[in-house]
């Protein structure tokens, strides 16, 4: 095609515009989701439970992710200071990720299981009593805001559509048990949602404060989570290099 | 001026607008040409190097033996095999770790083989168990513990004071790190009335030598280790705590969960003891580590927590 015909015809133009800065995503994205090893295989990733999704939007809501990655890289000094990289299949229910590429603050893809729920909800209210150097802000809300979840089914069903499979029928729940176990299918079941919901702020008391259900509640039960379901323990520890 | 774009030399793309409106084909400058060349050759070498291209579910992988790393895996059961696989960054991370351990593995196979009485006598070993603990207590200990693991009232014990709730042996230490710690006291606002409660606090602050009533303190004395509250289950006869439960000791001057030490009044020492029994305290939780740190980090921790903090006995 003349060079003087495209830039005569602002159809065409457009169009091969297109063409021309799509491939650099066409080519570095696509293949992704054909090659195999991509995500890979490995017990224990599953959807998050009502209360710890209302967490992650809380998460999102405080804008955590300007601060805080989600993301350990395969190099030494972050191995040894956050533990075993992140892995894709730990962020395969997450829509979005929370990656990230800024650490303003530490990375929490593992912070799961590294301080208490004492330690969470004081930190979160009052960050400097705890670490003195800290820049962090203080939220003092979350413990004083009662959680609303009365939308918690339609968040559920938004991320059903994603591919997260919280199930709704008998049938979907048996595969959910299939795949995740009982314990882990009855979480994702949404229409129990709330009842699953209130009875785990009940049994974690993640607030430390067992006579509200708080923010604060549904916000450190999504960081105790966070790196917590994949045992590295039951693999060689070159087990996931093959996936690359 | 009309007259002077007539005379334009440099060669023209050929289109014209408007009569005269030309647009000039000014050829980039060879080094920036040469420049663009080079780097077509450049992935042409990369290719050969580094995975590359997608194809079908797999991708290119380098040729072959080019630029393969080589490390040495340790498997779930604790055996080692050397591995040779295509350039990649979890492949690297595995090098990397192998230098780690190798500088490292004298001293940590030594750590792991010695007894704790025997570590902190020998002072190579000590010099590594201080530079190494102290990176692990920073990272891990510290959001708590605070620096120098001078502790927190109300919020976790200074490990720096004589006084150890679950025990200061090295084996008592290094139980703490492994499995954690869930310490609580029952609220006694339903088994105590408000005198009650004011008694055994005055009978509490008495142990210590904080200023308090007698009259009230015989009284609380006798509800203290009475069966109705029962205190002393826990806190012992003699209300020196007991380590296997971690209760603590009365009768010293150290205080974790109310800030006996900080409240300025007696009345408010009163009350700090006072608020304390009557809701109870379900916040001694000390995380669990060990799926966190690996047996000999632990060992590590253990003596460094023991040596350079002050253990006991």
């Amino acid at each position: 095609m003349k060079h003087d015909k495209i830039e005569r015809n602002v159809g065409i133009l457009i169009i091969l515009t297109m063409l021309a800065i799509s491939a650099g995503g066409l080519v570095e994205i696509l293949p992704l989701f054909f090659i195999k090893e991509t995500v890979e295989k490995v017990d224990g990733v599953h959807p998050y439970s009502p209360l710890e999704l209302r967490g992650r939007d809380i998460y999102i809501r405080e804008g955590c992710y300007l601060c805080h990655s989600q993301m350990i890289r395969p190099f030494r000094d972050e191995a040894l200071r956050y533990g075993h990289y992140s892995l894709a299949a730990e962020s395969k229910y997450d829509h979005p990720f929370q990656w990230g590429s800024k650490r303003t603050g530490p990375d929490l893809a593992r912070v799961g299981g590294k301080y208490s729920n004492d330690w969470h909800t004081q930190h979160l209210t009052a960050p400097r009593s705890l670490v003195p150097q800290s820049v962090m802000p203080n939220y003092p809300w979350l413990s004083k805001t009662a959680l609303d979840y009365s939308d918690i089914q339609g968040r559920m069903r938004a991320l059903r559509v994603t591919g997260v499979p919280y199930s709704t029928s008998k049938a979907e729940f048996d595969r959910n048990v299939k795949e995740f176990g009982e314990e882990t299918a009855k979480s994702l079941h949404i229409p129990d949602a709330e009842k699953n919901l209130i009875a785990q702020a009940q049994t974690g008391n993640f607030d430390t404060n067992p006579e509200k259900l708080t923010e604060m509640d549904a916000l450190v039960s999504y960081l105790q989570l966070l790196g917590t379901m994949v045992d590295f323990r039951k693999y060689d520890d070159d087990y996931f290099a093959k996936f690359r | 001026m009309s007259q002077d774009n007539k005379k334009v030399t440099v060669e023209t793309t050929g289109h014209v607008w408007d009569d005269d409106l030309q647009e000039l084909n000014n050829p980039l400058p060879r080094w920036w040409i040469w420049g663009f060349y080079i780097t077509f050759t450049f992935a042409l070498v990369y290719w050969m190097f580094y995975p590359a291209w997608p194809v079908g579910n797999t991708y290119t992988k380098g040729v072959a033996g080019l630029n393969n790393v080589t490390y040495v895996a340790t498997k779930v059961d604790g055996t080692q095999e050397t591995k040779n696989t295509h350039w990649n960054m979890r492949s690297k991370l595995m090098v990397e770790m192998n230098e780690l351990q190798k500088e490292q593995k004298q001293y940590v196979d030594k750590v792991a083989a010695t007894s704790f009485e025997d570590v902190a006598k020998d002072p190579e070993l000590m010099q590594f168990v201080n530079s190494a603990g102290k990176a692990l207590f920073a990272t891990n200990c510290v959001p708590c513990h605070q620096v120098g693991g001078q502790g927190k009232v109300k919020f976790a014990p200074n490990l720096t004071d004589d006084h150890w709730q679950y025990g200061g042996t090295y084996e008592n230490i290094e139980t703490t790190i492994i499995a954690g710690r869930n310490g609580m006291m029952p609220a006694f606002k339903a088994i105590l009335n408000d005198a009650e409660l004011t008694q055994v606090s005055h009978y509490v602050l008495s142990l210590s030598g904080e200023p308090h009533n007698a009259a009230s303190a015989k009284l609380g004395d006798t509800i203290f280790h009475g069966d109705k509250a029962g205190c002393y289950a826990c806190h012992g006869a003699e209300a020196k705590g007991n380590i296997a439960i971690g209760s603590a000791n009365l009768t010293d001057k150290i205080w974790l969960w109310p800030d006996v030490l900080g409240a300025k009044t007696p009345e408010a020492k009163l009350t700090e003891v006072k608020t304390l029994l009557y809701g109870g305290m379900n916040k001694g939780v000390m995380p669990v580590w060990s799926t966190r740190l690996k047996p000999e980090q632990i060992k590590l921790l253990t003596v460094y927590v023991h040596e350079s903090l002050g253990g006991g006995k």
